[in-house]
């Protein structure tokens, strides 16, 4: 029953294949200004598509003003803002300098960033390293307590990891992504195996660093304390296996989903950098107690690149734990998962998926099979309140806006001259 | 009364499921009308006409589902429609546990199941097109039950289908059955050297039965749809069915069942027959002209003859059959005139109530060669043409599945709703005398048909009772006993309450004409027309 | 001669189907003992016809 192939689907086969041949390596930690393309003194990245100042949301606004008091551009939120605004100092998107950042996504000029290398398509992406658990940069609260942090992860965190993994030639993050997945993580929300796959595999590498007992167990004990902590890597490497399908003529793949709070953005395969938003959308969440929907905000940060890569939610047949944020039973946690075999390319079998026979992750989102369908990509992730400073409310799952998608087919259509 | 609309925006599920949730609903207390549909131009208006349309439902759209209610109170509002979720929640597990894990996607469909080579395609009209011709190109043959297909989609699809090898059995094919496997409405029947083309889907339906039934099986039962062999189409798909059965080692006898060709086709058909080293036993409803056909042709007037026909030259005979009764003649004369000698002498009509659309068109030929002022909604011939549908006039043979009748309500081969109201409403017609039938068994019909339409026939009688006088009801069952049903207990069940079973429909037709005209033509049936 | 083969080829081989639409018919081909895959069908697009159209295009391509 072979079939002649779209010129399309031929584009959409190279594209899937292009991702997975990503092989992305934490090399280093390094400086923002250091490393990120674009990156100034004067430069805040921010999570999502690009906004105007007068809709960025609440969260993000907090974040980003603080992150510039934080770098002593301004000392305090009211000079920030009007640093902001007549454009002295500006905002931008992770995506537009290869990097990604989660929730509010905020990294700034002096921050520690992981670097993540993918030798096998040529691309180097870039992360923040999470701050506090709780209130953080990432939900707009900054205070004595968070600029501590950040000047310690500077002085201290990022530095060490950094020797250690010079003296280990680097970590491979496939791997770890492909093991974690057999241990019930999903690698978006649910970390804790990949993290302690990392710890275990960074270890006999920071025992040899020269740095002094207390560093290196300040360092070993906030690896304990953040169980997420090499989650943003872990979108590093998922971004890097998506920028490898970036730029194929005729593709319908999608190569960038990423929200700022406000918008939802997607970009596609053959359409460069082009963004498609909608409204971001409401997550239907579990909420932590004391708080409900009305306190959520909208949906938020560029860790839905794990989505992208097909993982997260993609695959959450293999973390069927996250399905009870929505009240759903094991076997949905399957459904949702075949559900995205629907809308996607192909099978990614580096991530196999146990419960579903070692079928590989749903990978390779083309544009024209979820508007079709009208099946939209599934994403698991935190809620932020809408408010600055408070931090998560709650975790649940949301989809990607059939908007962006028909827009993006619009455009793909124009493009493909049809 | 309170009218209330409300939108399910971009909410799907097919209409069958959402009448029978519909008719659910209706039954809760405070509920006075409830309908619950697809948002489509038709039942917007279907929904104006009944008083269920309110400015809320103006802004639903197509892909929309539309709940229409009217109730005694505002505050019931909610809690009806937490039921309506409620039933299409349960009726999604039902499907999910019937079909197991169901796909959306025909691309996953295959993936799942890669040999796949048939595709059954039983979605809107106006997707039916488009879902066909996507299984085309993945290499599928098609049972395409669809109907409200037009007539260039049709052509296109055909086209297609035939230059690739491919065969599309429809648009409106609702029956077949290949290498035994029996699709759509069908019966359970043996395997054996008969094979069938045919543009009837009741048609295939009764000379599978009754061969069955006289232990002669089945090859193939290829279904055409019903425009196949019109000029516009050409007889493409009977053509390769033909073809396809010639070629089958199985096959050893072809029958070829449809109403009139088309003046070309008949020469295309006609090529095609004489190339077939099988005889061909031909039936075309309606025509009874001797047709060019070739000399492995053989022309019978009724599904019944063709069975027969096709059961003698299976044994080796050649001459055609013609059936008048299977019944000794005396037998059927005196059951006949037990039936009319209670009746009244205004009644003088024959109302047919048919379930299928070949066996209604038969009928109607049936009667129309023994009485005048024969009619039906779905004349075979223009003349034959019923005034007003809605109103019995002289002898009619009504097809219940025609679209006019199945708004709002399941095909009345799986539910007897608008039979039973029809029956009713000729019963209480002075002029009637015979109510005629056609009880169709087999995989999707009603379980018990003649248990439903029970508590109807005596009402139908007593009614009658009551003004002096007495109601014939005449009646023909489709199936064999190894259906689910099983003919046997349907018939039975029939007798028992005073109906008058008949082997074939065109038998039951003959019986309804022998009845109506107190015996007088009995020497007609005989004698040969 | 392909086409030929192809057409004898529902005959010849036994009936795996792809049941799209009402699912009544999934239950009497299981019956039969049939392989049978379910789709469960929405209108495509979500009934969006300018985008369904563009989608066919593509497809053509």
């Amino acid at each position: 029953m072979a079939e002649k192939k779209s010129i399309i689907e031929e584009a959409n086969k190279k594209a899937a294949e292009k991702m997975i041949s990503a092989r992305p390596v934490l090399k280093d930690v390094r400086p923002a200004e250091d490393v990120i393309p674009n990156m100034t003194k004067n430069t805040i990245l921010h999570a999502g598509p690009p906004i105007t100042w007068d809709r960025v949301c609440s969260p993000m606004k907090g974040g980003i003003l603080g992150a510039v008091v934080y770098e002593k551009l301004a000392k305090d939120f009211k000079e920030a803002e009007s640093l902001i605004k007549s454009g002295e100092v500006v905002f931008s998107p992770c995506h537009h300098h290869n990097a990604i950042g989660t929730m509010a996504g905020i990294t700034s000029a002096s921050m520690p960033v992981f670097v993540v290398e993918d030798k096998v398509n040529g691309n180097t992406i870039y992360a923040n390293i999470r701050e506090e658990t709780v209130k953080a940069l990432r939900y707009g609260f900054y205070d004595e307590n968070v600029q501590r942090k950040l000047e310690w992860n500077a002085k201290t965190l990022g530095p060490v990891i950094a020797e250690a993994l010079k003296i280990s030639g680097g970590i491979d993050l496939i791997n770890i992504i492909a093991q974690s997945l057999h241990m019930g993580d999903d690698g978006h929300n649910k970390n804790t195996a990949e993290n302690a796959l990392f710890a275990l595999k960074i270890m006999p590498f920071l025992v040899k660093t020269n740095f002094s007992s207390d560093e290196l167990s300040e360092v070993a004990t906030w690896m304990n304390v953040d169980d997420r902590f090499i989650s943003t890597a872990v979108m590093a490497a998922c971004k890097s296996m998506c920028k490898a399908a970036e730029g194929i003529p005729n593709s319908s793949v999608v190569t960038v989903m990423c929200r700022n709070g406000t918008d939802f953005g997607i970009r596609v395969g053959a359409l460069g950098d082009a963004w498609f938003t909608a409204p971001s959308p409401r997550v239907e969440a579990l909420y932590f107690p004391g708080f409900g929907p009305e306190d959520a905000g909208l949906d938020m940060g560029d860790s839905c690149v794990t989505e992208t890569a097909g993982i997260g939610a993609f695959a959450m047949a293999a973390a069927p734990s996250m399905v009870e944020f929505v009240g759903g039973t094991v076997s949905d946690s399957i459904s949702y998962t075949k559900e995205m075999f629907e809308i996607t390319v192909t099978k990614n079998q580096n991530f196999t998926i146990a419960y579903l026979d070692f079928a590989g992750t749903p990978t390779g989102i083309d544009i024209m099979k979820v508007v079709r369908t009208g099946i939209q990509p599934i994403i698991n992730t935190s809620i932020s309140h809408k408010d600055a400073g408070v931090g998560q409310v709650g975790a649940g799952m949301t989809r990607a806006p059939l908007e962006c998608f028909k827009k993006a087919l619009g455009a793909f259509g124009e493009k493909m001259n049809v | 009364m309170i009218v209330k609309n409300v939108v399910w925006k971009n909410r799907y599920l097919d209409s069958l499921k959402l009448m029978r949730i519909s008719n659910t609903t209706a039954a809760l207390q405070g509920v006075e009308k409830v309908s619950v549909v697809m948002a489509t131009p038709l039942n917007k208006q279907i929904l104006k006409e009944v008083g269920l349309y309110t400015e809320e439902g103006e802004k639903a759209k197509p892909e929309d589902m539309l709940v229409a209610l009217s109730l005694n109170e505002e505050s019931q509002v909610q809690s009806v429609l937490d039921f309506i979720e409620e039933e299409m929640n349960r009726v999604k597990s039902k499907v999910q546990e019937t079909a197991g894990y169901a796909p959306k996607s025909l691309e996953l469909a295959i993936q799942n199941l890669p040999d796949v080579n048939l595709a059954l395609i039983s979605v809107p009209g106006n997707y039916a097109k488009h879902e066909a011709m996507k299984a085309l190109k993945k290499g599928l043959h098609v049972f395409l039950f669809s109907d409200n297909v037009s007539i260039e989609e049709e052509i296109e699809l055909k086209n297609y289908a035939e230059t690739q090898g491919l065969l599309v059995m429809g648009p409106g094919c609702g029956t077949a059955h290949i290498n035994g496997v029996a699709l759509g409405f069908a019966n359970v029947v043996k395997n054996g050297p008969v094979g069938i083309v045919a543009a009837a889907g009741t048609g295939i339906q009764e000379a599978v039965s009754l061969l069955s039934n006289a232990g002669v099986g089945i090859s193939h039962a290829i279904g055409t749809g019903g425009r196949d062999l019109s000029d516009k189409i050409g007889g493409i798909t009977a053509r390769q069915g033909l073809q396809i059965l010639n070629e089958d080692e199985k096959t050893k006898v072809v029958i070829l069942i449809s109403k009139p060709p088309g003046k070309k086709t008949v020469l295309a058909l006609s090529d095609a027959v004489k190339q077939m080293g099988k005889p061909v036993v031909v039936n075309f409803i309606g025509m009874s002209e001797q047709l060019p056909l070739g000399s492995n042709a053989v022309i019978v007037d009724t599904l019944e003859d063709a069975a027969f026909t096709a059961y003698e030259l299976i044994k080796g005979k050649v001459v055609p059959y013609r059936t008048v009764f299977t019944r000794n003649p005396e037998e059927v004369s005196n059951r006949a005139e037990t039936e009319w000698e209670k009746m009244q002498d205004e009644q003088r009509y024959v109302r047919g109530l048919f379930s299928g659309g070949t066996l209604c068109s038969e009928a109607t030929l049936v009667l129309a060669d023994y009485l005048s002022s024969v009619s039906s909604n779905i004349p075979p011939r223009p003349e034959l043409k019923m005034n007003d549908t809605a109103k019995s006039e002289g002898h009619v043979c009504i097809d219940l599945g025609d679209e006019e009748f199945t708004v709002g309500r399941a095909h009345p081969m799986i539910d007897p709703f608008v039979r039973q109201q029809r029956l009713i409403q000729e019963a209480k017609d002075p002029k009637t005398a015979v109510i005629l039938l056609d009880i169709v068994l087999g995989y999707g019909s009603h379980l018990d048909m003649a248990g439903a339409l029970k508590e109807t026939i005596v009402k139908a009688k007593s009614i009658r009772q009551e003004k002096g006088g007495y109601l014939c009801v005449v009646a023909s069952v489709i199936g064999t006993d190894e259906d689910p049903q099983s003919l046997k207990e349907q018939e039975k069940k029939l007798t028992d309450y005073g109906v008058v079973v008949m082997s074939s429909n065109a038998q039951a037709a003959r019986m309804a004409a022998l009845i109506v005209s107190r015996g007088k033509i009995k020497d007609r049936l005989y004698g040969g027309k | 001669m392909a086409e030929k083969k192809k057409a004898l080829d529902l005959i010849s081989r036994p009936i795996k189907a792809v049941n799209i639409g009402l699912d009544s018919f999934v239950e009497s081909l299981k019956a039969q003992s049939v392989e049978v895959i379910h789709v469960d069908w929405q209108p495509p697009a979500g009934g969006d016809d300018k985008a369904l159209d563009l989608l066919d295009r593509l497809e053509s391509l």
